[in-house]
């Protein structure tokens, strides 16, 4: 079955050009300025929205989307909440592929089926989940497929040609190559080795490779755009937010406009990267 | 629940790692390949002679083991039931069981070619014994502490810094143990070319529990020995104090399929089971963190809860998950000791019998305060004396002295 990440994927395939995927945290920094924030993604350029589910614990997240998260649990925020922000934001945009990212624990104690049925409904295309490597795809990532949403598998520079297929096995939708041995927004990744990472996982699948972790300005973006099917960006997003906010953390009038504008420089730089040959 | 009995309690996990439905591998990508790494390597050095008589070796000479049965003759008269044996953890190098396999864990480290050690530590305990070892073998040492425990452990601070090692103070969450865990596995991802991460406890992702429970079981089979040397027989009852779990699985797990044996694990309870705590079986349900399913706190959103204790050691939201399994399955009994049973339990102790126990194991003997003048007189009883309170006596002290005022 075709989600709208296949569509978006087929569709910037035929444009020639790479995908800019953008980063926010769910509720951050409450659910109303949240939801402003992510229609206006699109709008500012971002082809492919992933939304982080606030955790407690976020075991591969740098300090700045560990406080992303917990502003925004402060604020209250749930998965079911995030669900619901998904499902406002559905009212007015129907092709803008959404990806949940995030922990497996607020899913499994959601209740797995529950939460596909209830995510599949909200108007989410896939899932990326921290926690759930290959070897536990019994648990979400089987399930997920069955349901009709992408499970969209990290591969990382410790990924070798011998562990390469185990990873790609049931991922669909997108691979999405994190370009360092880190955590999010630590160093800046290396174009030279992108280019030979995305190459040698191209060279074991079919689809689209999307590369993140560490990309910040829209030069690093165009470089790395230019050797992938897409640029991931999160950490600098979450920091534009932040850099809005007033004294106690609360959103001020220029805080959507922060993540807009940042959003479409980035942009500027991905359209400006030739697309990959394939 | 509804659990068919196994055959044996000591055949798990299986080949992914999972006692029942709890453990596993729950990590990110980057850490898989180390950690499919660490597991052919535990496997080729169970299986090698000569890792293991090194290992006797350093037990034996630099450890100090077999660490002694000790028969607490006056706190038994005290309490006017149970014979109660103390096994005494607390003699070993460094100050408690930790260093068993803190040894196990830096030899494979070595097998593996790694030169830079990370390790959590909560009470310090595991950080002391792992800038222990670095120091010995010339390892890189970086341990990450919450900010919080840093504060009230202070002593501990001060040995690992001596002994080279780098503490790391965690700002971030509650800035107690979780957190540093999560800092270490932060650390790990980052640093995975070089870096092995030394757990402290009997958590994480396979082979872990099973690793830090085999080097721990050092306890229970010397434990087994002494006892038959002493009293010619099994020990009736086991009891052991409950944060991760590991100086309570490395006691228990020899015995497990010795049905005569009653086993209790004492978690903390904080300031009582309806308010703050950190007893994951009593108050928590089945979750995955740091790289394991198994009992946690958390709210109703699955995100995980601060747990407290009056012990920096047992100051966590979660269990070992093979606990969680034994819990389910019926085998080990689960309490839980607040923070003034415990501190009462380190008192009595400290004036009965001239050890001050570190305040982790103070709640195993509170929970033998209960247990022991119900039972028979020629019931043998023995509680894991895992830790000394030197490094507690700081805290203590406050805290007494605040009270007496």
């Amino acid at each position: 079955m075709t989600t709208r990440i296949d569509t978006r994927f087929a569709e910037l395939k035929k444009a020639g050009r790479s995908a800019f995927v953008t980063f926010v945290m769910a509720g951050d920094p409450d659910p109303a300025t949240s939801l402003e924030i992510i229609k206006a993604l699109p709008k500012a350029g971002a082809d492919v929205i992933e939304l982080g589910m606030p955790f407690t614990d976020p075991m591969a997240d740098g300090p700045s989307i560990q406080a992303a998260g917990l502003r925004a649990l402060k604020v209250g925020m749930t998965l079911k909440k995030t669900l619901e922000l998904v499902r406002d934001f559905r009212k007015d945009d129907n092709a803008t592929p959404i990806v949940l990212m995030g922990y497996y624990n607020p899913i499994y104690i959601y209740g797995v089926d529950k939460f596909l049925g209830d995510a599949k409904t909200a108007g989410i295309d896939g899932l990326i989940i921290v926690d759930l490597p290959p070897e536990e795809d019994d648990e979400l990532c089987l399930p997920a497929m069955k349901a009709g949403l992408n499970f969209i598998r990290l591969a990382t520079p410790t990924t070798d040609d011998k562990r390469l297929p185990a990873v790609l096995a049931n991922t669909s939708g997108f691979v999405y190559y994190v370009a360092i041995t880190g955590i999010t927004g630590a160093a800046a990744a290396d174009a030279s080795a992108v280019s030979e990472a995305v190459t040698r996982i191209k060279r074991h699948t079919k689809l689209p490779v999307c590369v993140g972790f560490g990309i910040r300005t829209p030069e690093n973006a165009r470089a790395i755009a230019s050797h992938a099917n897409g640029a991931v960006v999160g950490t600098a997003l979450v920091d534009a937010l932040k850099n809005s906010l007033d004294a106690d953390g609360r959103a001020t009038g220029k805080t959507v406009n922060a993540v807009a504008e940042l959003t479409a420089a980035l942009a500027q730089g991905v359209k400006g990267a030739q697309q990959a040959a394939e | 629940m509804n659990i068919a009995k196994p055959n044996s309690y000591r055949s798990g996990p299986d080949e992914r790692g999972h006692f029942g439905i709890f453990g596993g591998r729950f990590v990110a990508e980057t850490l898989m390949p180390l950690i499919l790494d660490l597991e052919k390597a535990y496997t080729e050095a169970k299986a090698d002679p000569a890792f293991q008589a090194e290992m006797n070796g350093y037990l034996k000479n630099y450890v100090g083991r077999p660490s002694p049965l000790y028969f607490a003759e006056r706190l038994t008269e005290h309490l006017g039931g149970a014979k109660i044996y103390l096994k005494r953890e607390e003699l070993n190098h460094t100050g408690s069981h930790k260093v068993n396999n803190v040894l196990g864990q830096i030899m494979l480290a070595r097998r593996m070619g790694k030169k830079r050690i990370i390790a959590e530590t909560g009470a310090g305990q595991h950080g002391v014994a792992t800038a222990t070892l670095c120091a010995r073998f010339g390892l890189e040492c970086v341990v990450y502490m919450g900010a919080v425990d840093v504060e009230r452990q202070q002593p501990n601070v001060i040995r690992m810094e001596m002994l080279g090692a780098t503490v790391v103070p965690v700002q971030s969450g509650t800035r107690t143990l979780k957190d540093a865990m999560n800092e270490a596995l932060r650390d790990w991802v980052t640093n995975v070319h070089n870096t092995f991460y030394c757990i402290g406890t009997v958590a994480g992702p396979h082979p872990y529990p099973t690793l830090v429970r085999d080097f721990q079981s050092i306890i229970g089979n010397e434990t087994k020995l002494q006892m038959q040397e002493v009293e010619g027989r099994l020990p009736d009852s086991l009891v052991a104090c409950i944060g991760g779990g590991s100086n309570a699985m490395g006691l228990f797990h020899p015995f497990l399929d010795d049905s005569t044996v009653e086993i209790f694990g004492v978690e903390a309870a904080g300031h009582g089971l309806t308010q703050l705590h950190a007893a994951s079986i009593a108050g928590g349900r089945p979750g995955v963190l740091h790289g394991n399913r198994t009992y946690l706190l958390m709210d109703a959103d699955g995100q995980i809860q601060d747990a407290h204790s009056i012990s920096a050691g047992l100051d966590y939201p979660g269990i070992g998950p093979e606990h969680s399994w034994l819990h389910e399955i019926g085998r080990v009994n689960y309490l839980s000791a607040t923070d003034d049973e415990a501190l009462a339990a380190f008192q009595l102790l400290s004036k009965l019998e001239g050890i001050i126990p570190a305040l982790e194991p103070a709640h195993a003997i509170a929970k033998v305060m209960e247990l022991a003048p119900k039972r028979a007189k020629d019931h043998l009883m023995v509680v894991n004396l895992s830790g000394r309170g030197d490094k507690d006596v700081p805290q203590v002290g406050d805290i007494l002295r605040g009270k007496s005022k």
